[in-house]
């Protein structure tokens, strides 16, 4: 069987230190994702309230990735 | 991320179990004729499993982001399903591409492996779809081996897609498999932005269930309204194989055919 990415869409709710936030996610979960390196590689600026995309870990759903911002 | 690669008499215990899954596939593949259905298949499949001492690892498998369980014993995807197709009454009928996809745990071990077949007459860029999917599981045979990156592996099953024309899925990955069906790492089928994060060294006695997935046409797949069948967005047909490998210093050996 094959595993998927998990990835969802979210709402960011509060920004944390260490680029760290608080994301609602569209199923009304709330997650604690850090930003991906990547993002930060290119500077790319999250604020609550950004729509933005998380991929999270099988291991921990409760943790996320912030790997895309879309608004 | 640490990795556990498994003792040689922990092989032979996924090798009992992998061989349980090849035979399986063996059997079920000249059942794949018009008229039979997805659930005919599901059910010859629990008759063997049980009458080899094995279990089913895909019913009851939770979904990962919450949802219905998966209610099958095996999974059966037809044309633009990709993978994790529910076995029911859909009848199997002349030109339709079948994927067959069968996870056991014997003795506390598990073994996961996939297979797509043509029934009947296909055309011919469709036949070289499976070819190529099915190459994809030679090449890691040939080049996973112990002391290389996954990613050099998973750049080549993509070049190879790519050179033919078609479209790797990336939103679905292969697994570690061992004690339970998914263990870590994720095994991709291409190289991603998160492969420098997720990328890991291929070890002696290291257990993979590598399960390239490739559409016809776009990547880009969805889930369906039943909650796990997965189809390709643009409704052309997908092909999914799939071994569990044990690596070695000269390849990956497939632990899962016959």
């Amino acid at each position: 069987m094959a595993k998927d990415v998990i990835r969802m869409e979210g709402r960011v709710v509060e920004s944390m230190p260490n680029a760290v936030f608080r994301v609602e996610l569209e199923n009304g979960h709330r997650v604690m994702a850090h930003v991906s390196g990547r993002m930060r590689m290119h500077f790319i600026r999250i604020l609550p309230g950004d729509q933005v995309t998380v991929e999270l870990s099988p291991y921990d759903l409760a943790k996320g990735r912030i790997v895309y911002r879309s608004g | 991320m640490t990795l556990r690669p498994k003792s040689a008499e922990e092989i032979e215990k996924m090798r009992a179990a992998g061989r349980v899954v090849a035979e399986v596939l063996a059997h079920l593949h000249p059942m794949c004729r018009p008229g039979v259905t997805t659930g005919d298949l599901d059910a010859e499949a629990v008759r063997l499993m049980e009458a080899r001492g094995a279990r089913s690892l895909f019913r009851g498998q939770p979904h990962p982001r919450g949802g219905r369980v998966y209610p099958g014993n095996i999974c059966v995807s037809l044309n633009e399903e990709l993978v994790h197709g529910i076995p029911g009454p859909r009848e199997i009928r002349e030109g339709d591409v079948v994927s067959i996809d069968i996870g056991v745990e014997k003795d506390g071990w598990c073994g996961d492996a996939a297979r797509t077949f043509a029934v009947g007459e296909v055309p011919e860029r469709v036949r070289d779809l499976l070819r190529t999917t099915e190459g994809a599981l030679d090449l890691v045979a040939r080049e996973a081996r112990a002391g290389v990156f996954w990613s050099a592996v998973a750049g080549q099953i993509e070049a190879l897609v790519c050179r033919a024309g078609f479209a790797v899925v990336t939103d679905y990955v292969g697994h570690g498999i061992g004690r339970r069906m998914w263990e870590e790492p994720r095994v991709p089928n291409f190289v991603g932005r998160d492969m420098a994060r997720e990328d890991f060294l291929l070890a002696e006695g290291l257990t993979l269930a590598v399960e390239p997935m490739v559409n016809l046409g776009r990547r880009e797949v969805r889930e369906t309204g039943d909650g796990w069948t997965v189809v390709t967005v643009d409704g052309k047909p997908a092909a999914h194989f799939e071994d569990t490998f044990v690596i070695r210093r000269e390849g990956a050996e497939p632990l899962t055919r016959l």
